[in-house]
């Protein structure tokens, strides 16, 4: 099948969300001021936000917008901002000798391996990568969503509550300032 | 017609890598941080992908849970950092050096 046989938007849409996504995740390696290191995390959310949307997954689009940009990010800036932090000075020096280019060969490896993985697809999911039917139409995405969570995956989702609140806890008893055991000393 | 999922499967395989070649060459704990979210947000794709070419929406729900967790590791990790930031006044990983063998 040729790629005239793929419909433009669909094409543009994607490419919209490849170059939002790529540059936005070098961006995040590439600058040395932790705070433009967020911004351009940013951006890649944004771009899986997008193609989120485009493969019909509207109510993670907006989640991912909400939570991701909207909270963990702004959580890094307070975070960054809180401690001070400005250029990192240690990133030129290499204590490990070959770290780079052995992250850079595993890396490759990884990532060959998963693309040989994909052009073999029958291994991995029993059908070969073909354009799929969206989900079962008629009913909305946030409908299914929210009857697959409240029923097949409730015991996770209840799980998860309980996760949240245990990080909750975690978090502030990390950031508090143990006075008791100061006073002790 | 939409494209085929491959496309976004390679996407994904890109964005997971260029997330865990940060996560391996960066000092600061805090870049490393957005490095692990970078490489969660290419599983999260894969995911999405998969559900949309098996019709199942079973790999949105996974993405759902996956993303609270990230949600919840943000918090505690940041935590963490913050902690070790009062004692040593640096988030650089190459410091924290005690359990060195």
């Amino acid at each position: 099948m040729s790629a005239t046989a793929y419909a433009l938007p669909s094409i543009v849409v994607f490419v919209t969300a490849a170059v939002l996504i790529v540059v936005g995740a070098i961006g995040v390696l590439a600058v040395r001021n932790p705070v433009h290191a967020a911004l351009s995390l940013i951006l890649t959310l944004f771009g899986v936000a997008v193609a989120f949307i485009a493969q019909s997954a509207d109510f993670l689009a907006a989640v991912q917008v909400i939570v991701y940009a909207g909270a963990i990010v702004v959580l890094f800036l307070f975070v960054i901002m809180f401690l001070g932090v400005g250029r990192s000075r240690h990133d030129h020096v290499e204590p490990l000798v070959g770290q780079r280019p052995l992250a850079a060969l595993g890396v490759a490896v990884t990532v060959g391996g998963i693309i040989a993985l994909l052009a073999r697809s029958h291994w991995v999911t029993g059908a070969t990568s073909v354009s799929g039917s969206p989900l079962v139409k008629g009913t909305g995405n946030v409908h299914q969503l929210g009857t697959a969570v409240f029923t097949t995956y409730l015991y996770a989702f209840e799980a998860t509550a309980a996760l949240l609140v245990i990080a909750v806890v975690g978090a502030v008893v990390l950031a508090r300032r143990e006075r008791v055991t100061e006073e002790a000393e | 017609m939409n494209v085929p999922a491959a496309w976004y499967l390679v996407l994904a395989a890109v964005l997971f890598g260029i997330g865990a070649y940060g996560l391996l060459t960066r000092r600061s704990a805090l870049i490393m941080f957005m490095c692990v979210e970078l490489m969660l947000n290419a599983v999260n794709l894969t995911f999405v992908t998969f559900a949309r070419t098996l019709s199942d929406i079973g790999g949105q729900s996974s993405v759902f849970f996956v993303m609270v967790v990230a949600a919840a590791e943000v918090t505690v990790g940041l935590g963490i950092v913050v902690a070790v930031f009062r004692r040593r006044h640096s988030t650089s990983v190459d410091e924290l050096t005690e359990m060195k063998g």
